[in-house]
């Protein structure tokens, strides 16, 4: 077996299966954790596929901020016990589940039977590159993002500030 | 040279048609001299930490095992070895077991990017500061893990405390991170490194006069980021016991604790090559010996910088008292964030203006050394002043 | 690796997300199937920047990943806001638009 094969699957593995136990898990706290495991398999597939600085910022951004401030999150609004309510009202499941089923099935028989051509392109350097796509091409939503980030820093604050005050009082 | 993570592993071990076994080989081969250098990191560090702390409060420190005791932490690996692997009955068994290992991962990848001397390298990557940072805050949700997992509250204070405060001090963290690749133009640390060759005054500290600036605010960041006092809050013993590893004994507390002091040797590593020249010595004539002999005198080089550091981050846990909470979040919100956008915008702005001459980096060190006379003169006034006011029979407020 | 079978994962786990959105009621586990969803858009992105050796697609990630965090900041804080009014994350209970 190709060693690119093997590392391949290990991160489909690495993917797939938490995904799956986030979705039916009963424990939320245990979700959270199992969507490290997701969050790391894409990073490392992201790797996998020559994007080494997206797979680093996956691991900066996705990894040491948004799933750190998930369990804040479910930290902070705990007033029972961790495990929530299983899955929503029935009726809801099983056509969920069908329709789930029947799409990636339609999905995934599409994309199989494509037939793309396969380019295996020698890995480069990518972080250069990206930087000269943002400061170039890309300026403006790369700007407008910026003031986005801003806009939610101070938001977020206010929200979470503002809330804390009305529950002092 | 450059090199993205997946064309390194296949020039490092020609892989290219190789199958399963090789990939296990080559990741053998790496972690194996890695596992041993963090190791005798720990057991160095520790040993210093002792006795540095027992020279700071006047006692000898442990004398017993070996020579000035240089082989009591050996003795205690040993000892917490022997012990029983305790969980916790209403402990979250594998999350408690998984912990651990996530700390101690987080600490030891990054050692892979960390430069001994030019060719002592295990992975010269493309974007190796960028890793390591990103790495680096895999740590706060293993130490959020093993605070939940424990079932207790204590453990779990100190993981959220540590979590805060992990994932607020990256932010100044990697803006001084930023200043070093702004002034090298790459992430690899191994160029950045070669960026300050020649003599002691091009080293980026000295390059433009808001590099120490930078220095200091990364050095407090990485306190934080590796919750050494004074910002040991996940950990302090008068309020929680010891913070998210109470529950872990025997083997298990002592990969913490190996992590920790791994994570102490990787930011002062980084530290060493940002802002101290890396393995440069700051004698051309030196730096020019090539082959081994050049890269062991580097790696040497290297090494005692970086444990240099490390003594100053020991050296200030048992000076400082601890801050609170709230001083920590203000600290880094308040001061480190603003001022260091501000040095980052003047550095870039320098960077574009200004060209590199060595005559302002003697200028710089005349300058710093003046100002760190002057600091002395105030300090000891002030420490004179404090005499004469305590020796007074009542106290005046 | 052939480049369907990225295609394949990055479906397989939009459409976790998307199962995981429609059938669970808390707001949090919403949170991580947005994330998961996004995750698998990511991966087309990526895929495809590399079948069609552009780089164009790193760059929308990159915008993807930025995105994110700020979902995710403004979201949780607006989920805190939320929990100290009425106590509960369950998206069932909180009906208060309706009318």
């Amino acid at each position: 077996m190709n060693w690119e094969a093997v590392v391949f699957w290990a991160m489909a593995t690495l993917v797939l299966v938490p995904a799956f136990a986030i979705v039916f898990s009963r424990n939320i706290v245990h979700m959270a954790f199992w969507l490290l495991g997701t969050l790391m398999g894409v990073s490392g597939l992201y790797l996998l596929l020559g994007a080494d600085f997206l797979g680093m910022t996956q691991i900066f951004v996705y990894i040491g901020g948004i799933n750190v401030l998930l369990l804040f999150g479910i930290m902070l609004t705990r007033s029972e016990p961790v495990y929530v309510r299983r899955l929503a009202k029935r009726p809801k499941l099983a056509p969920g589940l069908i329709i789930g089923a029947f799409t990636a099935f339609t999905l995934v028989s599409a994309l199989l039977g494509a037939g793309w051509r396969n380019v295996p392109g020698e890995p480069t350097e990518t972080a250069g590159i990206l930087g000269a796509f943002l400061l170039s091409e890309y300026i403006l939503p790369f700007e407008i993002i910026s003031v986005l980030l801003l806009v939610v820093l101070i938001g977020a604050a206010y929200i979470a500030r503002r809330g804390s005050r009305e529950g002092a009082e | 040279m450059t090199y993205t993570i997946v064309n390194h592993v296949l020039d490092y071990f020609e892989l290219e048609q190789g199958g399963l076994w090789s990939l296990i080989g080559a990741i053998a081969v790496w972690a194996a001299p890695i596992t041993g250098f963090v190791a005798i990191v720990g057991l160095v560090s520790i040993w210093l930490e002792r006795k540095i702390s027992a020279h700071i409060q006047c006692r000898l420190g442990p004398m017993e095992v070996g020579p000035h005791g240089l082989l009591q932490t050996l003795a205690d690996g040993i000892k917490l070895l022997g012990k029983e692997d305790l969980v916790p009955k209403n402990a979250d068994r594998a999350l408690f077991a998984l912990a651990p290992m996530m700390v101690f991962a987080a600490t030891f990848v990054s050692f892979a990017c960390i430069p001994f001397s030019e060719k002592a390298i295990i992975a010269d990557l493309d974007i190796g500061i960028f890793f390591i940072a990103a790495v680096g805050s895999l740590e706060a949700i293993g130490v959020v893990m093993a605070g939940w997992s424990s079932n207790n509250k204590w453990s779990l204070f100190g993981a959220v405390r540590a979590a805060t405060q992990v994932v607020s001090y990256e932010i100044p963290l990697s803006l001084a991170l930023l200043a070093g690749v702004l002034c090298a133009g790459s992430m690899s640390l191994v160029d950045i490194s070669q960026a300050q060759g020649g003599w002691i005054w091009s080293w980026f500290i000295f390059r433009n006069p808001f590099m120490w600036i930078m220095f200091l605010i990364y050095f407090i960041a990485s306190l934080a980021e590796c919750q050494r006092a004074p910002f040991d809050l996940p950990e302090a013993e008068s309020e929680l016991v010891s913070g998210f590893h109470t529950e872990y004994s025997g083997m298990r507390f002592a990969i913490f604790f190996l992590a920790e002091y791994g994570k102490m040797y990787v930011v002062s590593a980084v530290g060493v090559v940002l802002f101290f020249g890396g393995w440069l010595s700051g004698i051309p004539a030196i730096d020019g010996i090539g082959g081994i002999t050049g890269n062991l005198i580097g790696a040497g080089v290297m090494i005692t910088k970086s444990f240099l550091l490390v003594c100053v981050q020991m050296w200030i846990r048992w000076t400082l008292p601890r801050i609170r909470l709230d001083q920590v979040m203000d600290l880094c919100l308040k001061y480190l964030l603003p001022i260091s956008l501000v040095c980052l915008m003047l550095i870039a702005v320098w960077q574009g203006l200004m060209p590199t001459f060595d005559e302002f980096g003697i200028a710089m060190i005349a300058a710093m050394a003046l100002g760190f006379m002057q600091m002395r003169r105030i300090y000891r006034k002030a420490i004179e002043a404090s005499k004469t006011r305590l020796s007074l029979p009542t106290m005046k407020v | 690796m052939q480049t369907q079978a990225y295609l394949v994962v990055a479906t397989l786990i939009f459409l976790i997300g998307a199962m995981g959105f429609l059938i669970r009621r808390n707001i949090l586990v919403l949170f991580m199937s947005i994330e998961l969803m996004l995750n698998g858009a990511a991966m087309l992105f990526v895929t495809f920047s590399r079948q069609l050796r552009q780089m164009d697609g790193h760059v929308f990630v990159f915008f993807i990943i930025a995105l994110a965090a700020a979902e995710a900041a403004v979201g949780l804080s607006i989920l805190i806001a939320i929990f100290r009014l009425k106590h509960r994350v369950n998206v069932d209970e909180l009906t208060e638009l309706k009318g």
